[in-house]
């Protein structure tokens, strides 16, 4: 049986690509799926944690972790096509509108 | 045995993740994701998560990557980073921070799972988490379908062609 140490490990990998996805990269759909990368990534490392402390509560917050992401997902991708359609072009460094 | 599958399958997961974030093409990027969340599946398969596991591939690899791809058949991507990068150096700052992160991320595990046994018997897969989400997490489990129509409403709101 593999410890579960070794899964919090790659979990800690992948959330770590992930941010580095999401500072390295100008197409805000690939910094959607980094994001959605280190989603997956805090979702292993709680039912790993949950395998470890024998209880099925880490399930059940994964369980809810997936529902805000689809949620989360179907909203985000409506504003990127939303801001596709205002300005013809889809580079996070032209989305300053907001900047003070 | 099951050391052997967990490396080969830790080198998928973080192969197609490098992959994901270091393609051109946002269709590459999201095979490889897709690719990612069904390594995932099979970790949460040996965690014996076996419903999280056929939800991972229903809902992520699914339905989420479809709207992804979606996404990108309409926008017509993968033109926006040819051109030169104004912000190249504060962007290469990713890479040390990445790995700052990695590694105070490494030493929590270590630190943290230093020593102590589980705390008793792997929770046995369906039935365990359909009686926690029926009993303890009922009210947010109910929060959920109002979350879910609420997004739902606002995205038919946001992709709504403006009249007049």
């Amino acid at each position: 049986m593999v410890p579960e140490s070794w899964y919090l490990g790659l979990s800690a990998v992948l959330f770590s690509i992930g941010v580095v996805g999401v500072i390295v990269r100008r197409d805000p759909l690939i910094i959607f799926m980094s994001i959605e990368l280190m989603l997956n990534a805090g979702n292993l490392a709680f039912v790993a944690f949950g395998h470890r402390l024998g209880s099925a509560d880490g399930q059940a917050v994964v369980f809810f972790v997936m529902a805000v992401a689809a949620a989360e997902v179907a909203v985000g991708l409506a504003i990127i096509v939303a801001i596709f359609r205002l300005r013809r072009r889809l580079s996070v460094d032209d989305l300053s509108l907001m900047r003070w | 045995m099951g050391a052997v599958v967990f490396v080969l399958l830790a080198g998928v997961a973080v192969g197609s993740a490098l992959g994901l974030v270091l393609r051109r093409n946002p269709i590459h990027a999201a095979l490889f994701l897709v690719v990612n969340l069904g390594t995932v599946a099979v970790f949460y398969l040996t965690l014996g998560a076996q419903f999280l596991a056929v939800a991972q591939v229903a809902v992520y690899a699914g339905a989420i990557m479809v709207l992804f791809l979606f996404a990108i058949f309409v926008l017509i991507p993968g033109k926006e980073e040819t051109g030169p990068d104004p912000r190249r150096a504060y962007r290469l700052l990713a890479l040390p921070v990445g790995a700052v992160l990695l590694a105070l991320l490494v030493a929590v595990v270590a630190i943290g799972t230093r020593g102590r046994a589980a705390a008793g018997p792997a929770p046995d897969g369906v039935e365990a988490i359909a009686r926690l989400l029926f009993t303890d997490y009922l009210f947010p489990f109910e929060l959920t379908s109002v979350l879910l129509l609420a997004a739902m409403v606002g995205v038919l709101l946001l992709a709504r062609r403006r009249e007049g």
